[in-house]
């Protein structure tokens, strides 16, 4: 508790994360405004694509979130960290779940957020949360930030630069993912078991009859149920994360 | 108590530190001294568990540094006064430290009081002089009341009035009983802030003793003499058991003044050119000791012949 209690400090002693929550709400609730905006009787607002912004706010988590361990090594104070705190386990552990709590809870504002600024804007539409595809598209983005989170805490303390950690979780899960889909043939099959693709088929997978992602996160196809996607996810953020505990561990601080 | 038993750390294939060997006293401050490179605060950060050895280990009155509980308690550091997040102020850097080791918030307030910083605790760390940051450092370490204390070269880029300020502090933490290794790359420095010095060059132990023996050692002249007549010179000295070793064309006498020198070539007939008391260069002979000037070798390096060296140095300085 009282490690929770020190990452908290120093995470909401300095301006990044301030600017970051900032960023992620303006970004979600800003396009969720736009989309309920411009739709119209033909092309209705429904509550997957008030989440439009999802993406963005998660490019934003992940930064937040890489650079709340990349920014100790760049001023030293992983150092004063570790000193005062020998066992790195705890601390980064420490950290992690603080940063993941933080992300979570941003995701989960951002997303009902999204909703309640259309259904401000366009309370003629149906934007009712009742069937558990549209649960998912809204409230599990918290769940899907507060893992991205650990993953980019995980890459930060493994690479240490800001720069660096932050381009490569960003290249990897915005574009890498997608591009391997070219690939002839095998690119498809091997998308489909990409971690950052699983997070997108828990949140939208199995769709509502009729459902549309063209506005919202596109809709995933693949069939099996979404919480697998969610467990995989998880999965992926797990190992990361012991693999940057083992790294902290043997290499110098 | 700080031991240092067989410790060593390479970084590929630089040797850092080489099986080093130490053990620093409470109730003194002992000067860590060597020059640019020879391991000091790569010692350090061993001792504080930051570092892995390579080999060998570093207790804290008979612990391990990660043996520890709430460690700020036992040993407070300053390493780098610059690991501070500059967009953080002073206040929460030093709250964060304390909550980690829970120690009172009281606490904060009483170190920056201490060190003078209580008019800019709240100011971002960023905007801070080299002084202030040092003194921030200084706080910090001071945070858990410990009885071990590290400081790896507080004084570097300070000014006379805070090199006097930092200097006065270690003394007076050493009076208050507690164990306090200070750093530095300066000898000069370091004679007047430590009772007792570990020397090191090139991650090796050169010597361990008090800086009042290393001085009173350093004392005994060494005397340059020139003479057409060298060997029978020579012989004459070495016969009456003084020490004596070769410089180019002439001989450097050790353990006696030049007085003793002149009367016994007198009484053997040898003629003289030059008879002349040595005082070298406090830093350069500090530097040929520990190995790191290959430039300038000389048949300086015995010991006594670098104390001397030393010592003139320190006393031409008037201290
Ligand atoms: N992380 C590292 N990786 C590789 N080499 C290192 C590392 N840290 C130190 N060294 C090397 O180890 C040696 C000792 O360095 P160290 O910083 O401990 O010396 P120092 O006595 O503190 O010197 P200074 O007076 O300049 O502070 C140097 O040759 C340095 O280049
Ligand atoms: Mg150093």
């Amino acid at each position: 508790m009282t490690l929770l209690a020190v990452e908290r400090i120093k995470l909401f002693t300095t301006r990044s994360p301030w600017w970051c929550m900032v960023m992620a709400l303006v970004v979600t609730v800003g396009f969720a405004a736009l989309v309920a905006g411009t739709s119209n009787a033909d092309d209705p607002v429904t509550v997957a694509t008030t989440q439009f912004g999802y993406g963005f706010g998660l490019v934003v988590i992940m930064v937040m979130a890489a650079l709340a361990v990349t920014t100790e090594y760049r001023f030293g104070t992983i150092r004063a960290t570790f000193q005062a705190v020998p066992s790195r386990s705890k601390a980064l552990l420490a950290k992690t779940t603080v940063v993941a709590v933080l992300a979570g809870v941003i995701g989960e504002i951002t997303a009902f957020g999204s909703w309640g600024i259309a259904k401000l804007i366009k309370g003629s539409a149906d934007l009712a949360i009742n069937s558990a595809y549209e649960w998912r598209v809204v409230a599990g983005t918290g769940l899907i930030y507060a893992l991205a989170a650990v993953i980019a805490v995980s890459v930060g303390t493994m690479i240490r630069h800001s720069a660096g950690a932050i381009s490569l979780v960003l290249i990897y899960s915005q574009l890498a993912e997608n591009l391997i889909q070219i690939i002839p043939n095998v690119g498809p099959k091997i998308h489909r078991w990409l971690p950052f693709n699983m997070a997108q088929h828990f949140l939208t997978g199995r769709p509502d009859a009729g459902a549309r992602g063209a506005d919202g996160p596109p809709i995933s196809e693949i069939t099996y149920s979404p919480w697998v996607g969610l467990l995989y996810f998880g999965v992926f953020a797990l190992v990361l994360l012991i693999i940057s505990l083992w790294v902290v561990n043997r290499r110098d601080a | 108590m700080i031991e240092a038993a067989g410790l060593t750390k390479r970084y590929g294939r630089t040797v850092a530190v080489d099986n080093l060997s130490f053990t620093v006293q409470p109730g003194r401050v002992t000067g860590f001294l060597g020059p640019n490179g020879a391991g000091k605060s790569t010692t350090m950060r061993m001792i504080l568990g930051l570092d892995r050895p390579t080999g060998g280990e570093a207790k804290i009155n008979g612990k391990r540094y990660h043996d520890l509980h709430h460690p700020l308690r036992t040993v407070g550091a300053l390493l780098d006064a610059k690991w501070v997040h500059p967009n953080r102020s002073a206040r929460a850097h030093l709250r964060w430290m304390a909550k980690s080791n829970k120690l009172p918030a009281a606490r904060v307030d009483e170190v920056l009081e201490l060190v003078g910083l209580t008019s800019v605790a709240n100011k971002r760390a960023g905007a801070f002089s080299l002084g202030m940051s040092q003194r921030l450092g200084i706080a910090a370490a001071l945070l858990g009341d410990p009885e071990v204390l590290l400081f790896d070269e507080p004084v570097n880029g300070l000014d006379p009035e805070g090199i006097l300020w930092i200097r006065k502090f270690m003394q007076r933490l050493a009076t208050e009983g507690r164990t306090v290794l200070v750093s530095s790359h300066l000898l000069s420095e370091m004679s007047l802030t430590a009772s007792e010095l570990i020397v090191i060059g090139r991650g090796k132990l050169i010597a361990q003793s008090s800086t009042e023996e290393f001085v009173s050692r350093a004392t005994e002249n060494t005397v340059k003499v020139r003479s057409p007549q060298l060997p029978a010179l020579r012989q004459a000295l070495t016969g009456e058991g003084i020490e004596v070793r070769d410089d180019a064309d002439a001989l450097v006498v050790s353990g006696v003044d030049s007085a003793t020198v002149g009367e016994l070539a007198a009484k053997h007939g040898v003629v003289l050119h030059e008879l002349s008391p040595q005082r070298g260069s406090l830093e350069e002979a500090f530097m040929q000791l520990t190995g790191d000037s290959v430039e300038y070798h000389t048949d300086i390096t015995d010991d006594h012949a670098v104390a001397a060296a030393a010592a003139a140095e320190l006393m031409s300085q008037g201290k």
